[in-house]
């Protein structure tokens, strides 16, 4: 038999995948000024183990690009590289290229040679470069002393014009050809370089006086300047007579930004946090397997239900010890219940995890400064809602850097910090998770809302709320941003990011200060799977209500209800009237005796509605299946259930009933 | 319709034959069962179960041939009833009443039907192609008609049939 290579791939993908998000992680972690060896092994060894794979499973391309990458953290790691945003940049450019080589490959497809070549390319430059990057930083920071010269050698001055960037020359790939040739002692010459504020960065400012050591002959040296000789100054000279060459000036773009960078980033670092290095043993199990795990354990949990309503006809003390083996029973199954779920529960790290990255890109883009601040990542919710939450979450996060967060000008104009704050925050309270996002930006601005809300075709009232006008930017198609960019301001995505809310059951509220800040609150259950509920009896069919959304049931007063226009009800609850609807009328069942009816109270979103049913049955823990799975979304309904004695019944969509409902006054 | 349908319906009902009659060489096998006077018949591969018919829990908003959804051993299933479907004189609910569980396009739907007769092997030169008919089933989902000791065997295309945008099973909206 041969060995299962499907299987073993899908492992290597998975893990492979995992192991760019560590990389991804660890080079941001690099980034903001962390300089823990730890870290930088940790971004080596998934790097490494990426490569193994592809090596033995036959991915070439994978595998030649991770070595690359490899190489390229063993001298940062060794200290033969210096750390640079740019340097960070192009190896997250290179993440993003690697993951992309890999679906390509776990598709079964071949990966375009171009890309695979442009890939490398990213490689090679960086490593052509980079040793030389370190030289001229040093000397950069400290300018090296003249060093006495030992013969056999050259003095080369190397000053390229400004357009040298313009001509596709890499200044650095010549000092890193030169130190191929022999020991260079390099050492910038930063006389030409303009205050940050004039830099181009498209302009070469930098030169260098390089002094290189041992028998190369001219031509040899000549040949590295081949291609540019015309684009600059350049003077070869045998090391002993070596001249003093007037001062030259410019720094390649890189060099300013990248010290800039440097000074900060020790500031940064003692904030930065330990890799945690968990030991904790796991095992890897399909989603499947576990899914599965869940439905046995509602079943048995549905069986338990059975049994006990089928004991109740029984004489407690004749079957005394089978009760206390129900009880016993019942316990043990909501136990077992509870740890099954707990098995597909992750902590919001996994979702939080990415912004860093999120965040950088879109500020990058925009030139803003933003620090992104994180909380509660330990916070646990089910696999299910973080999967389908994420994408909501970016949209927000993007969001909010980019009409949130202010330039730098303007914050400084507004008396704050040049550098805005994007915190993200998780907790759980009661059964829900709540996940805030909020910035220090500028606020919604009320009139430019309803403007646009107003240029959508909704009719809006002037006297509306604040609140209830910054509700309306989940509204579809509206958008204030000025002008759109690549991240938003197209109007397409607030009103998705809260149907996406609301198909999980989840709220969304936004509420924001002007000129202080914004903040979006998602409130979502913390599983799909089960749900406290209600059941109600309506017309000889049992439903079950959401208990989240039930405030009180109450037994009206006839006096109480009125109609408005003849057919809307109303009911009357301590002054305020809410709409009244009949569960008989949404779920078109057999009427029953309006008499003894009872109203439950519900709220969703803000907004109130009573319900008419028969009776109340009780309080239950409900397991939610999918109606879709097998017929497909009905209105007002959330999903279904079965019952302890087999039978279905179904769950009450309140958010849909109360949508149709108008808002209560 | 055109002219060449009819010349176009034994052919795909044959290609249909070989493709999933593959033990049993120019054979196939049918779940036959009634609907009022008529006998109709299912390809045997997309039949789960056989139940007698159970309590339903209604489903708003579904045209009156859905009858609701059932609980088949922890999943829910949605249940039709072609009786009413094809529009025949009566549909009672009785202890012979059965339920057919199809598998077809990757869902699990039930149908009522009066009764379930037989399984059946038809040689694929004993299908005749369909009669254009009008009616309450459209000839598209018919993919031909058999002939078992004189008797007529209408035979479905269950899974076209289940998945035509007039049964309401599938909405646009849930994929």
């Amino acid at each position: 038999m041969g060995i299962d290579f499907e299987r073993l791939h899908a492992i290597f993908f998975e893990e492979s995948f995992e192991g760019l998000d560590a990389l991804e992680a660890g080079l941001l972690k690099l980034d903001a000024g962390d300089r823990d060896p730890e870290t930088l092994n940790a971004i080596f060894r998934a790097a490494h183990s990426i490569k193994g794979g592809a090596g033995t499973f036959g991915f070439s391309d994978v595998a030649n690009v991770t070595h690359a990458l490899e190489t390229l953290l063993d001298q940062l790691r060794d200290g033969e590289r210096a750390v640079t945003p740019e340097l960070i940049t192009s190896l997250l450019e290179s993440v993003d290229g690697l993951r992309e080589l890999l679906s390509i490959a776990r598709d079964g497809n071949q990966a375009d040679p171009a890309f695979v070549s442009g890939l490398r390319q990213v490689f090679e430059r960086l490593l052509g470069e980079e040793p030389a990057a370190a030289a001229e930083q040093t000397a950069a920071n400290a300018p090296t002393p003249e060093t006495p010269a030992p013969t056999g050698g050259w003095q080369i001055h190397f000053q390229p014009h400004e357009h040298m960037f313009m001509t596709g020359n890499d200044p650095l790939r010549i000092l890193q050809e030169l130190q191929r040739l022999g020991d260079a002692d390099i050492t910038a010459i930063t006389g030409k370089l303009p205050p940050l504020s004039e830099l181009d960065p498209e302009k070469a400012y930098l030169g260098w006086d390089i002094k290189l050591q041992g028998e190369i002959c001219e031509e040899a040296v000549r040949d590295v300047f081949a291609w540019v000789e015309d684009d600059c100054d350049l003077s070869i000279q045998p090391l002993e007579s070596a001249a003093e060459t007037e001062t030259a000036d410019a720094t390649p773009a890189e060099t300013a930004p990248a010290e800039q960078a440097r000074a900060a980033a020790p500031a940064t670092a003692p904030a930065a946090k330990k890799a945690k290095t968990s030991s904790d043993s796991s095992i890897r199990v399909s989603v499947d397997k576990v899914d599965s795990l869940i439905n046995l354990v509602g079943e048995l949990v549905i069986t338990q239900a059975m049994l006990k309503q089928m004991s109740t006809g029984l004489d407690p003390t004749d079957h005394e010890q089978m009760m206390a083996g129900l009880e016993t029973l019942e316990r043990n199954t909501r136990e077992l219940q509870e740890a099954v779920m707990s098995v597909r529960m992750l902590p919001m790290q996994f979702v939080f995890s990415r912004f860093p990255r999120v965040v950088r890109d879109a500020a990058g883009k925009l030139s803003k400064k933003v620090n992104l601040v994180t909380e509660g990542e330990g916070t646990e919710l089910d696999k299910g809602v973080i999967e389908k939450i994420t994408d909501p979450l970016t949209h927000i996060v993007r969001n909010a850097v980019d009409h949130g967060i202010e330039s730098p000008a303007e914050r400084k104009a507004a008396g704050k910090s040049e550098t805005g704050t994007l915190t993200l925050k998780a907790a759980h309270q009661g059964g829900h998770i709540v996940i805030e996002v909020s910035d220090d930006g500028g606020g919604l601005k009320r009139d430019k809302i309803i403007a646009s809300a107003r240029k959508n075709g909704l009719e809006i009232d002037d006297n509306i709320s604040d609140d209830e006008a910054y509700q309306l930017i989940f509204a579809p198609g509206l958008s204030t941003a000025a002008e759109v960019t690549d991240l938003s301001g197209r109007g397409v995505g607030m009103d998705v990011v809260r149907k996406n809310i609301h198909e999980l059951g989840g709220q969304v509220h936004v509420t924001s200060e002007p000129g202080k800040g914004t903040k979006v609150c998602i409130r979502l259950p913390l599983t799909l799977a089960i749900l406290d509920g209600m059941s109600v009896k309506v017309g000889g069919e049992i439903f079950i209500v959401p208990l989240n959304y039930i405030i009180e049931s109450l037994q009206p007063v006839a006096e109480n209800i009125k109609t408005i226009t003849g057919s809307q009800r109303v009911i009357r609850v301590r002054g305020e009237y809410l709409p009244l609807m009949s569960l008989h009328d949404i779920y078109s069942t057999a009427a029953a005796n309006d008499e003894n009816s009872l109203v439950v109270l519900l709220e969703s979103d803000g907004r109130k509605l009573a319900v008419e049913v028969d009776e109340l049955l009780g309080q239950q823990q409900v397991v939610i299946k999918n109606l879709e799975s097998n017929y497909r979304r009905v209105h007002g309904v959330a999903g279904a259930t079965i019952l302890g004695d087999g039978r279905v019944a179904l769950i009450v969509d309140v958010p849909a009933l109360t949508e149709v409902a108008p808002k209560a006054a | 319709m055109d002219m060449d349908d009819p010349t176009n319906l034994p052919q795909a009902a044959a290609t249909h034959a070989i493709d999933d009659a593959q033990n049993t060489g120019d054979e196939q096998e049918f779940l036959t069962f009634t609907l009022g006077d008529e006998e109709y018949g299912v390809d045997i591969l997309k039949v789960q179960e056989i139940r007698g018919y159970d309590t339903v829990t209604a489903l708003p908003d579904a045209p009156e041939f859905i009858k609701g959804v059932i609980n088949l051993r922890g999943t829910i299933v949605p249940i039709l009833d072609l009786r009413l479907k094809f529009h025949l004189s009566k549909a009672e609910y009785n202890d012979f009443t059965v339920m057919i569980i199809l598998n077809v396009a990757d869902r699990v739907v039930g149908i009522v039907v009066d009764g379930v007769s037989d399984v059946i092997d038809l040689p694929e030169e004993s299908i005749r192609p369909a009669p254009e008919i009008g009616g309450s089933v459209d000839s598209q989902h018919i993919t031909g008609i058999g002939t078992v000791d004189n008797r007529m065997l209408i035979l479905l295309d269950i899974e076209k049939l289940i998945t035509s945008a007039d049964m309401g099973l599938v909405s646009a909206t849930s994929h």
